[in-house]
C-alpha cells in the first residue's frame, strides 16, 4: 500500500506539488491522471524517495520514506520517467545488476529472471546487449528490472508513453496480472482513455492538487456529467480556482 | 554481495565492451605517451650530439683581407666557407635565417692591424636564434684566442713576457654535458606517466555519472535500496581500476620505449629495468584514487556527457601543472613538498629514474597524502549523490 499524505514540493519559488494526498491499495491498479506539468512526476518522486517533500510524508507499506529509504524502497518497484537502460550490457545483465543490487543472487536470482523473460517475452533478446533496442524492449526490460524483487508495491511513470498498441496491451496486461496477484499497482498518465481503461481508482491532479478521486465511475458520476473527459477537464477548471494561480511547475 | 562489489563490476564489465573506454585506456595513453616521449628525447638527444661533434662552419666575407686569421681557423678544424657580399648583405642573409653566423673582414682590417691599431671584425649573428647559440659562442672563443695570440706575438717582439697582460687566467669548469637537456627531458616523463594514467579513467568517470544521468539509468538506480555512499564507492573504484590498468601498460611500454633512446651515448644509463619500473607503479599507485575521485566530483556537477567531456579534458591537466613546473625550474626534491600530491610522486619518480635512494619517509608522506585527499574527494562524491540536484 502506498500512502502519500499532504505531499508539499517547491522548486525554488515553482510550486510544483501544493497539496497531493491519496491512497493507493493493495489488489487495486491507481491512476494518477493529470495533465504536463500538473505535479504528477514530482509526487512520484517523492513517493520513491530521490525528492523529499518540503510538507507531508510519503508511506510505503507503513515505512516512512523519508525516514527509513532503504527498508521502503526494498518494498518498492520503480519505473521512472524515460527510464533508460545500459546499452553495453545484455537485457538479462540489466536486470541481473538490479537483482544484485537489491541483494538478490545465485540461482533463486537467474530462476526469477528466467520468469520475468517469459511474462514479459524478452526472450528472443534476453542475451541481446541493449544497444539499439526499440522504446518497447526498452520498457520490458526497465520493467523486469523493476520486478526483479517481486516487490509488494509497483509505481510507474508515464509507463505507455511512446509504446505501439502490441506493448501497451502487453503492459495492461501484465498490470492486471499484478493486480491480480494482490500487488498495489500505481501508475501516472495523461492519457485518459488508457487510465479508465485500466484503471480501478482515479486521482486526478491539476495545479499540484487533488481535484477529484474514486473509481472511474465515481469520477464522472460526482460532477453530473457523463463522460470521464468531461470530468477531467471540470476537474481541471475547479482546481485552477482553488489554487488561484497559474499553471504550476514541474515536468509531468 | 556487497553492493558496492555489485556497482564496481558491472561498471568494470559495462567499460570493457565500450570502445572509447577501451581507447583511452589502452590505446591512447599507454602507447601515445611513451611514443611522443621517445621521439621528443630523440630529438634533443640528436641536437646536442650534433652540436658538439660537428665542425663549426664559419661563413667569411672579405676572407682575402685577413689570409692568416683565415688560416688560423682553419687550423682550429673550423670550417671556413667564403661569403660573397659586403656587411650590409651578410646582415641580410642573417636576418633572413640563411646563414647562421657570417664573420666579416673590413678592408682596412689589414693596414690597421700592421699599423698597430685595433682592427675591427664583425660577427654577424642573430641571438634569437637559439639554434646557432652553439655557433656563436665558438666562433666567438675561437677570435678571442687568435687575437690573444697575436698580443703575445707583439709583447713578445717588444721584449716583454705575453704573462704580464695576462694577470688572471679564468679555467671554465662547465660541468654540463649534453646529458643535461635529456635529463630535462626524462623529467618529464612522470608528466606522460600521469596524463596517460587520468586518461585510462576519464571515459570511465563520464560515463559512470554524466552518462548514466544523461541515459535516464541514474534515476531508477537511486530507487535501488543501495546507500548512495556504496554506489559512488563502486564508481570511483571502477574508475580506478581503469586507471591501474592505464598506469601499468604506460610503465611498461616506456620500459620497452626508453631501450630505443640512446641514452648510453651521453654516458647515461636507462635506469628503467623491471625492478624501477614496479617502484614506479608502487610511487604512482596512490596517485589513482585521487585522480578517480578528482574526475567523479566534476562529472558529477556536469549536465550532459558532452559538457562533462570538455570539464575533464582541463581537469586532468591540473594535476600535471606542478610537475611541468617543476621540471622546467628542477625543484630539488625536499620532504615539504611531499605533501603535494602528483608533485611528489614526480619528485620521487625522478629520483628512481636517476638511481638515487628513496626517502622511507617521503614515500610514505607522498602516497598517505594522496590516498587522504582521495578520501576526501570520494566523500565529497558521496556527499554530491545525496543531494536532490543529483538528477539533473
Amino acid at each position: 500500500m502506498i500512502v502519500a499524505e499532504s505531499l508539499a514540493k517547491s522548486f525554488g519559488s515553482v510550486v510544483a506539488v501544493a497539496d497531493v494526498g491519496f491512497t493507493a491499495r493493495d489488489g487495486r491498479i491507481t491512476g494518477l491522471l493529470g495533465p504536463n506539468g500538473a505535479g504528477k512526476s514530482t509526487t512520484l518522486r517523492m513517493l520513491y524517495g530521490v525528492l523529499s517533500p518540503d510538507r507531508g510524508r510519503a508511506l510505503v507499506d507503513g515505512i516512512d520514506v523519508a525516514a527509513a529509504p532503504r527498508a521502503a524502497l526494498a518494498r518498492l518497484g520503480v519505473l521512472p520517467h524515460n527510464a533508460g537502460i545500459y546499452p553495453h550490457l545484455t537485457a538479462r545483465e540489466n536486470v541481473r545488476y538490479f537483482g544484485a543490487l537489491q541483494g538478490l543472487g545465485g540461482p533463486g536470482l537467474e530462476a526469477r529472471i528466467d520468469e520475468l523473460i517469459g511474462l514479459l517475452g524478452l526472450g528472443d533478446i534476453a542475451e541481446r546487449r541493449a544497444k539499439g533496442f526499440s522504446q518497447g524492449q526498452r520498457l520490458k526490460v526497465a520493467l523486469a528490472r523493476a520486478l526483479v524483487h517481486a516487490p509488494a508495491n509497483l509505481l510507474l511513470d508515464e509507463p505507455s508513453n511512446g509504446l505501439d498498441v502490441l506493448a501497451q496491451r502487453t503492459l495492461r496486461a501484465l498490470l492486471h496480472a499484478l493486480r491480480d496477484a494482490g500487488h498495489c499497482v500505481l501508475f501516472s498518465s495523461h492519457v485518459m482513455h488508457e487510465v479508465a481503461a485500466l484503471c480501478d481508482e482515479i486521482v486526478i491532479v491539476g495545479h499540484g492538487r487533488v481535484v477529484a478521486r474514486g473509481t472511474p465511475a465515481e469520477v464522472g458520476s460526482s460532477l453530473a456529467s457523463g463522460s470521464l473527459e468531461d470530468a477531467f477537464v471540470a476537474a481541471l477548471d475547479s482546481g485552477a480556482a482553488a489554487a488561484g494561480e497559474p499553471a504550476a511547475g514541474g515536468d509531468g | 554481495m556487497r553492493a558496492w562489489l555489485v556497482v564496481f563490476l558491472k561498471e568494470l564489465r559495462e567499460n570493457a565492451r565500450d570502445r572509447r573506454t577501451l581507447l583511452s585506456a589502452l590505446v591512447l595513453g599507454p602507447l601515445g605517451a611513451p611514443l611522443l616521449f621517445t621521439a621528443l628525447m630523440n630529438v634533443t638527444l640528436e641536437r646536442s650530439q650534433q652540436r658538439a661533434v660537428q665542425p663549426l662552419e664559419l661563413a667569411v666575407a672579405g676572407g682575402r683581407h685577413a689570409p692568416n686569421l683565415v688560416a688560423f681557423l682553419r687550423q682550429q678544424g673550423a670550417h671556413v666557407v667564403p661569403f660573397a657580399g659586403d656587411a650590409a648583405a651578410a646582415v641580410e642573409a642573417v636576418r633572413a635565417r640563411r646563414q647562421k653566423i657570417v664573420l666579416v673582414v673590413p678592408a682596412n682590417y689589414g693596414a690597421r692591424l700592421r699599423a698597430g691599431e685595433p682592427a675591427a671584425l664583425q660577427l654577424v649573428t642573430d641571438s634569437s636564434d637559439t639554434s646557432a647559440s652553439g655557433e656563436r659562442a665558438r666562433a666567438g672563443a675561437l677570435l678571442r684566442g687568435y687575437a690573444s695570440q697575436l698580443a703575445a706575438l707583439r709583447l713578445q717582439a717588444r721584449g716583454l713576457a705575453p704573462t704580464l697582460v695576462q694577470p688572471i687566467v679564468i679555467d671554465d669548469v662547465d660541468v654540463s654535458t649534453p646529458a643535461g637537456r635529456a635529463l630535462l627531458v626524462i623529467g618529464m616523463l612522470s608528466f606522460f606517466i600521469v596524463f596517460a594514467t587520468l586518461m585510462g579513467g576519464l571515459y570511465v568517470a563520464i560515463d559512470a555519472t554524466a552518462g548514466e544521468r544523461e541515459r535516464g539509468s541514474l534515476e531508477p538506480l537511486l530507487t535501488t535500496p543501495v546507500a548512495r555512499r556504496d554506489l559512488v564507492l563502486g564508481k570511483v573504484l571502477a574508475t580506478c581500476a581503469y586507471m591501474l590498468l592505464s598506469l601499468a601498460l604506460t610503465i611498461a611500454a616506456f620500459a620497452v620505449c626508453l631501450g630505443f633512446v640512446p641514452l648510453e651515448s651521453l654516458g647515461m644509463s636507462a635506469n628503467f629495468g623491471p625492478r624501477v619500473a614496479l617502484a614506479v607503479f608502487g610511487v604512482m599507485a596512490p596517485f589513482v584514487p585521487l585522480g578517480a575521485a578528482l574526475m567523479t566530483v566534476v562529472a558529477s556537477f556536469t549536465r550532459s556527457y558532452r559538457e562533462a567531456q570538455s570539464w575533464l579534458t582541463a581537469v586532468v591537466l591540473v594535476p600535471t601543472v606542478p610537475i611541468v613546473f617543476a621540471a622546467i625550474y628542477q625543484v630539488p626534491t625536499r620532504g615539504a613538498l611531499m605533501w603535494i600530491p602528483s608533485l611528489s610522486q614526480h619528485l620521487l619518480v625522478n629520483a628512481l629514474l636517476r638511481a638515487e635512494p628513496l626517502n622511507a619517509a617521503h614515500v610514505a608522506l607522498s602516497a598517505g597524502t594522496a590516498l587522504g585527499c582521495g578520501a576526501l574527494l570520494a566523500l565529497v562524491a558521496a556527499r554530491l549523490y545525496e543531494r536532490e540536484a543529483i538528477l539533473g
